[in-house]
């Protein structure tokens, strides 16, 4: 199991070929308080790049981006009900949807856990 | 995904402690608390008068409506009640039936006794702030003194009691007016020509992309990106959007200025036009903007002008003399006209010569004989042949008709009043008093362009320095405690926790002072951290509002209760009862 984060501040944490995604504690903080969620619907296909999913603050409403190309495997149901699980658990329970990767090597050169909060700091 | 860079980040208010009233009522002496009209209003009172109805009016059924006369009648203004199966339908006109079919037979609103309304309203006016109040520091929105003359003026029956379809000949005097504003504004920006209708700046703004693309296209070069500062107004890249361009963005130097050689290396065949808001959103001067009118112009585009900081520089810079081709002024805010909830907005848009001839229909035009004309789309093609020599080439129209002719009548009594002298002092004026606030009051807080020189009309702070995880917004909201608007919040986007204040000319020396003070003992006070700021306001009608809870539960429409108490489900109805 490996986990990696993009520069627009998605995580994606893979296991063979099939991946979870969401967004960074430092990009829920960066939000506040999350007031709505959208997560793709299984059978959906994803490009590395391309809008995955919509996250709402009371601030603004901004899209997730796909870290990866794939096939959407589950959207997080949890997060329609109680949108504010992003805040609680940004990188564990408030994940936003699930894939399966088409194309691995896409991954390589993404950035490491340590490489991601040191980038942070530089924000 | 992105993230907005200003440090806004609203949520629920962390300590509602205290919050209880202190008296039985609610009431805070003259502070009185005002339920909502649908709880306090019943169905069986009114403190409305009506008319009788004259007998013509009455479609020979029914009685007058109204009056609160008589068992069963209704209190509201409502149509006479249908009639009862059986009877006889009276003839209705053509039409009439569909009309009938769409009316209510009762209003469901609460009604109140005469003096319960007034005092309901006077009561809510009370918890209101306004310019005739006291200082409205919002940067980028110019909130100054509406001159009592320009009311006056606005109120001649000439200008006041007329309808924009009366016959020509009878508006002759209002027709001038438009045509004498439009020679002043087209005067004081150096430019060619006016567009008078737009509403407002927004509308403004499109209406000169709109003369862009018209212009573009007639030159079949159509084109296809509009460059915009990081820096601008929020309807610069959504105007641009919505006339089907794509945005994309202008870096900025760390003086907060357009990057003129970055933008030199955008520029391209297919850039349509740049958008620049000079001075810009940091209340900085952009000494590059000949500069960069020549190289969009060398590169075949358009300059638009986002003019809602006109103020700053009124009867010192001509626009047109830096190579702008369209340019919104906002009426509401250079030439004082009221705004923010007491009038409407008028955004004319000053063109250049290249851009003139696509402006909107319809226009005022004053030939030899001193007629002024008002030319719509049937007079459009002659009146252009005989006087321009060549055929329409308007992008069309935008408004039902000629623009906001009392926000016309007021901008030009403020401008005659001025005079040349009197609108450079207001600009010299308003630069004074901003760059008096950001000298005053750069030692408390940070202030990201001030090593830059002097500002324009609006100093610019950023909540840098503030200790304990305090943010803007908690110094905006002590200072409605100390009694004041607070200022623009987190706007431009570019700086961090961004405070915009703009004082105008028309505040004096004391009330800056009054300010300067409130402002650096707050400024303090979120410096050295202080806890308390967070529960501000705590003197004002209402505390700090939950954002999220607004967000995440919206209430959109008054329920009344059900009997059980509960204010959803079955048993609970929309509206009063």
């Amino acid at each position: 199991m490996t986990l990696y984060f993009t520069k627009d501040h998605e995580w994606i944490r893979v296991e063979g070929d099939t991946a979870t995604v969401g967004i960074s504690d430092h990009a829920q903080a960066a939000l506040g308080d999350i007031v709505f969620a959208e997560v793709p619907e299984a059978g959906r296909a994803l490009t590395k790049g391309g809008e995955a999913a919509v996250v709402e603050s009371v601030k603004a409403a901004s899209d997730v981006y796909a870290p990866a190309s794939g096939e959407v495997i589950e959207g997080n149901a949890a997060l329609v009900d109680d949108p504010a699980l992003v805040n609680r658990e940004p990188e564990g329970g408030g994940w936003f949807f699930s894939m399966r990767l088409s194309d691995p090597t896409e991954l390589d050169g993404m950035m490491d856990e340590g490489a991601y909060r040191e980038w942070c700091k530089t924000l | 995904m992105t993230i907005n860079p200003s440090g806004w980040r609203p949520a629920s208010p962390s300590d509602a402690k205290g919050d209880r009233p202190a008296t039985t009522t609610g009431n805070r002496a003259l502070m009185l608390e005002e339920p909502l009209l649908f709880e306090i209003g019943s169905r069986d009172q009114t403190g409305v008068d009506f008319d009788e109805l004259a007998p013509s009016r009455q479609s020979g059924r029914g009685r007058a409506a109204g009056g609160s006369e008589g068992e069963g009648v209704s209190p509201f203004p409502t149509r006479p009640p249908p009639l009862a199966s059986g009877e006889s339908t009276p003839p209705a006109p053509a039409g009439g039936a569909k009309i009938a079919s769409l009316l209510r037979t009762s209003l469901d609103l609460p009604g109140l006794s005469e003096p319960e309304t007034v005092r309901h309203y006077t009561r809510l006016s009370r918890q209101n702030y306004a310019i005739d109040l006291g200082l409205f520091p919002l940067g980028s929105c110019t909130m100054k003194h509406n001159p009592r003359l320009n009311e006056k003026l606005a109120r001649l029956p000439g200008f006041a009691d007329i309808h924009p379809l009366q016959p020509r000949e009878t508006v002759q005097g209002a027709l001038d007016l438009i045509n004498q504003l439009a020679f002043w504004l087209i005067d004081l920006t150096g430019m060619h020509g006016v567009a008078m209708s737009p509403k407002a700046g927004a509308h403004g703004e499109l209406c000169g992309l709109l003369c862009i693309r018209a212009a573009l296209e007639a030159r079949g070069d159509a084109r296809e990106v509009v460059l915009v500062p990081e820096s601008a107004h929020g309807t610069n890249p959504a105007t641009a959007a919505f006339c089907g361009y794509r945005v994309e963005n202008i870096p900025a130097t760390s003086a907060g200025r357009v990057d003129l050689e970055a933008l030199k290396v955008r520029l391209g065949p297919d850039v349509a036009a740049v958008m620049i808001t000079n001075p810009n959103t940091c209340g900085l001067f952009e000494p590059d903007m000949k500069g960069i009118s020549d190289a969009v112009h060398a590169a075949g585009g358009f300059v638009y002008c986002d003019g809602a900081n006109f103020n700053a520089i009124v009867g010192k810079v001509r626009p047109g003399d830096l190579g702008v081709d369209a340019m919104h002024i906002n009426l509401h805010k250079t030439f004082s006209t009221p705004h923010g909830g007491g009038g409407p907005g008028s955004g004319p848009v000053v063109l250049s010569e290249a851009l003139s001839p696509y402006g909107p229909l319809p226009y005022t035009a004053r030939t030899k004989d001193g007629v002024v004309h008002l030319v719509e789309e049937e007079q459009a093609e002659d009146f252009s042949r005989i006087h321009f020599g060549g055929a329409v080439k308007s992008f069309g129209r935008m408004v039902a008709f000629h623009g906001q002719m009392g926000m016309f009548t007021r901008a030009l009594s403020y401008i005659l009043s001025h005079g040349a002298d009197g609108l450079r002092q207001v600009a010299e004026d308003a630069v004074l008093n901003a760059n008096y606030i950001l000298r005053q009051l750069e030692d408390v807080l940070d202030a990201p362009f001030a090593h830059s020189g002097p500002c324009m009309h609006e100093a610019i702070f950023s909540d840098k320095d503030f200790g304990g995880g305090l943010s803007t917004i908690d110094l905006a909201k002590a200072l409605i405690d100390e009694g004041f608007h607070p200022m623009t919040m987190y706007f431009p986007l570019v700086v961090h926790g961004a405070m915009l204040v703009e004082p105008t000319e028309t505040e004096s020396r004391a009330t800056l002072d009054q300010f300067i003070v409130a402002m650096r003992s707050i400024a303090e006070r979120a410096r050295s951290g202080d806890e308390s700021l967070k529960a501000a306001p705590v003197f004002a009608p209402r505390r700090r509002l939950d954002e999220t809870l607004a967000a995440r539960k919206p209430i959109l429409a008054f329920k009344t209760p059900a009997p059980d108490g509960a204010d959803s489900g079955a048993g609970a109805e929309f509206g009063g009862r």
